[in-house]
């Protein structure tokens, strides 16, 4: 045996190092597994600062000993390389193996271990664990806020076909991928609106357009049937035709009442409210805060001085403004601007503000793209004779775009994360049925259960979303 | 009269205050190669970008095939489409295939059906010789290759002149020689062309003219041969010395 050094192992004495190194490390581990575990302290004996910090010292000694370079023992070089590869490297990976030893017990004990999981009241939950009856108590009204018990189902088939008009793009066949971009962008939100006009708010409402949506499915129907020379002609006269038949002349009304068809009952934007609400916030502030983030972009950098401040002066001020006054101006001050008669729901004056706020923001993060681009490119799209707008939709913002996928993926999950904030006008989305439900005397001291839930969720969404975003970038990477 | 293709009458031009073309004369004719050489900094390339107004002039004229350049944004696109450029930094769209690259302009611009611009731009292609690169994009090809591209971009909107804006100049030595292949045979052809290089060979062996700038001044205009073998001006001498 050749002689030992302590301070530098080396690959002539492997063994006894190893198995010097391998004790230290599993004791050090043994002392914290088992203080963490059955609340057993096994050096007891020493003085508590000692005590406090002999694992730590014990598994250092013991990664610095097994830090031995080409042992040719596979799990110790894999070991080696990936949290030992130096004295700093290895006392952060021995804190890190405490902390989640310490902290993952009590953790499982919360959450699953000690929690309740049945029952309907709060003397259900008597352990020390997370009341997850109160979750299950809650979860339709943190769904589908104060919105009718009887009528949600208008919500799930509204969102399930939206769903289902969302993915059925990923299987659209070459013939039809041209036209996609114009499906997401035009038709999906219009489509969007109809569905939640129609459907989710019901009401009177419902019966004006349902003329047009059965002359409008009626026709499209007949369309298959008719030769595609006169499809052009067909598509602007034969749903007016109908529309108007009947509305006029078949009493489709009186058909209904005949039929002994109720419309459907009227649900108020103020009783929408939880997970869904915060969908279709989201999704709307989305889809309108883009394109108008877009042309501030452009504007900010146009050459006309008018279409230039206006801009700047837009983005500054939605900018210098916190979101929170800007949705209390919209619910509170901008009806009093409005004609006595005129009426916007509440909804619609918060979603449009949350729209122009978060259309200042991703107005400047494509800015930052547009003015990462050479300005040869735009030397050789004008070159080649290509106007402003054409440069722009063919060269410039492609390229542009795809450079700020991240910077728009961050402030899309900003915006999402911003929707509690709508409880300051009244309406509750599931933050805000969260605390709603958080004062209710019979479940008082459960605030615990549904903000961890309510992270969750939005973890969940917000982890899609970002997935998404980095699946778009890997998607269009060209080298440049 | 009438085939004077481009005509730049008494055409100043300024960066804030500093002048940097002065009193430019210039009559191109058709079919003619014209080089323009000088030292850097003396406004060569200004004053290609200045014809089809990439940059735009303060004083004086410039007129090409009959259209005079002015504040009129429809008629300049339709002149920047019959003048095609080559950039010294190829400016290829890199988000785009090369054969997306060369039918852009053409389906866009020009309005041609998608079939006939690929037809043409596999035509251009071909005659730089770059065919079995055209589903490849610009990030993986080579300088020289992809300033041959930036060449058959430009040819794909069948320009009656081409400005060449020190095409071989970001090039590595050897790839020189392919692009200015390309522009040689290019010349052959009859295209009216105006070429910013340093290339001296180049110039003496297609070029009809010969244009010295200097401190944005044509300093000396001379055919070819006289331009190099003997210089009028003193300036032009020492650059030739120091170039050739």
């Amino acid at each position: 045996m050749n002689k030992l050094n302590f301070l530098t192992p080396d690959k002539n004495n492997l063994y006894p190092y190893l198995y010097t190194g391998t004790v230290l490390f599993l004791l050090s581990i043994i002392i914290v597994l088992s203080n963490s575990l059955f609340n057993l302290d096994l050096i007891y004996f020493l003085p508590g600062t000692i005590s406090f910090f002999l694992p730590l010292v014990l598994g250092f000694i013991g990664l610095h000993l097994i830090r031995i370079e080409y042992s040719g023992i596979k799990l110790l070089e894999i070991i080696n390389k990936k949290i030992n590869t130096n004295n700093f490297n290895a006392l952060l990976s021995l804190l890190i193996l405490f902390v989640i030893i310490k902290s993952l017990p009590p953790l499982l004990n919360w959450f699953i271990i000690d929690a309740n999981f049945s029952g309907d009241s709060k003397d259900a939950c008597s352990g020390s664990g997370a009341c997850w009856a109160y979750i299950k108590t809650w979860f339709n009204r943190f769904m589908y806020g104060m919105y009718p018990n009887e009528e949600q189902w208008r919500i799930n088939l509204s969102f399930v076909s939206l769903a289902f008009l969302g993915v059925v793009g990923f299987f659209a066949t070459d013939k039809f991928k041209k036209f996609l971009t114009l499906y997401y962008v035009v038709v999906y939100p219009i489509i969007a609106f109809f569905f939640i006009l129609f459907f989710i708010s019901g009401g009177p409402i419902f019966f004006d357009f349902s003329y047009g949506i059965i002359a409008a499915v009626i026709s499209i129907i007949l369309g298959f049937f008719i030769p595609s020379k006169f499809k052009m002609y067909y598509f602007i006269i034969v749903p007016i035709t109908l529309y108007i038949l009947l509305k006029y002349v078949f009493f489709y009304e009186e058909l209904i009442e005949l039929g002994k068809l109720e419309s459907l009952e009227w649900v108020e934007t103020g009783a929408w409210g939880g997970l869904s609400l915060t969908f279709i916030v989201s999704f709307f502030c989305l889809i309108f805060c883009f394109p108008v983030g877009l042309f501030l972009s452009l504007g900010r950098r146009s050459d006309l001085p008018i279409i230039k401040y206006i801009s700047i002066g837009f983005i500054e001020f939605w900018r210098g403004v916190p979101l929170i006054t800007v949705l209390f101006m919209s619910s509170v001050m901008f009806p009093m601007f409005l004609p006595q008669d005129m009426f916007i729901d509440k909804l619609v004056r918060v979603i449009i503000a949350i729209s122009l706020f978060e259309a200042a923001y991703v107005a400047e993060v494509i800015r930052g793209g547009l003015q990462a681009l050479p300005k040869g490119q735009y030397d050789a799209a004008k070159s080649l004779g290509m106007g402003y707008w054409k440069l722009h939709i063919l060269v410039i913002l492609p390229q542009a775009l795809k450079l700020v996928i991240p910077g728009i993926a961050n402030t899309f999950l900003a915006l999402v994360k911003d929707t509690p904030l709508i409880f300051v006008v009244g309406l509750l989305e599931i933050v805000g049925m969260l605390n709603l439900a958080k004062t209710n005397p019979e479940w008082l001291g459960f605030a615990m259960e549904g903000y961890v839930f309510a992270s969750l969720v939005f973890f969940i969404i917000c982890y899609a979303m970002s997935k998404y975003s980095y699946n778009l970038e890997q998607k269009y990477k060209t080298d440049r | 009269m009438s085939d004077k293709i481009i005509q730049i009458d008494k055409m100043n031009k300024w960066f804030g205050d500093f002048q940097v073309l002065k009193n430019i004369n210039l009559e191109v004719e058709k079919n003619k190669k014209i080089v323009v050489c000088g030292p850097s900094g003396s406004g060569k390339s200004t004053l290609i970008r200045c014809i089809n107004r990439l940059e735009e002039h303060q004083q004086g004229k410039i007129i090409v095939d009959g259209n005079e350049l002015t504040e009129d944004t429809k008629d300049i696109e339709k002149i920047r489409a019959e003048v095609g450029m080559v950039f010294q930094q190829f400016n290829l769209f890199p988000h785009l295939s090369i054969l997306d690259n060369c039918t852009l302009a053409p389906i866009w611009v020009k309005k041609l059906p998608k079939k006939d611009a690929e037809e043409l731009a596999l035509k251009h292609l071909e005659r730089v010789q770059i065919l079995d690169q055209a589903q490849k994009f610009p990030g993986q090809l080579s300088g020289g290759q992809q300033q041959r591209v930036a060449i058959a971009r430009a040819l794909c909107m069948e320009p009656k002149i081409m400005l060449f804006d020190e095409p071989t100049s970001a090039l590595d030595p050897e790839m020189i020689k392919e692009v200015l292949d390309v522009m040689v045979n290019l010349a052959n052809q009859g295209m009216t062309m105006i070429v910013v290089t340093h290339e001296m060979g180049f110039a003496k062996e297609v070029a009809d003219e010969v244009i010295f700038m200097d401190e944005g001044m044509i300093v000396e205009r001379a055919e070819t041969k006289e331009f190099f073998a003997n210089p009028k001006s003193e300036r032009t001498k020492l650059f030739l010395s120091q170039i050739l």
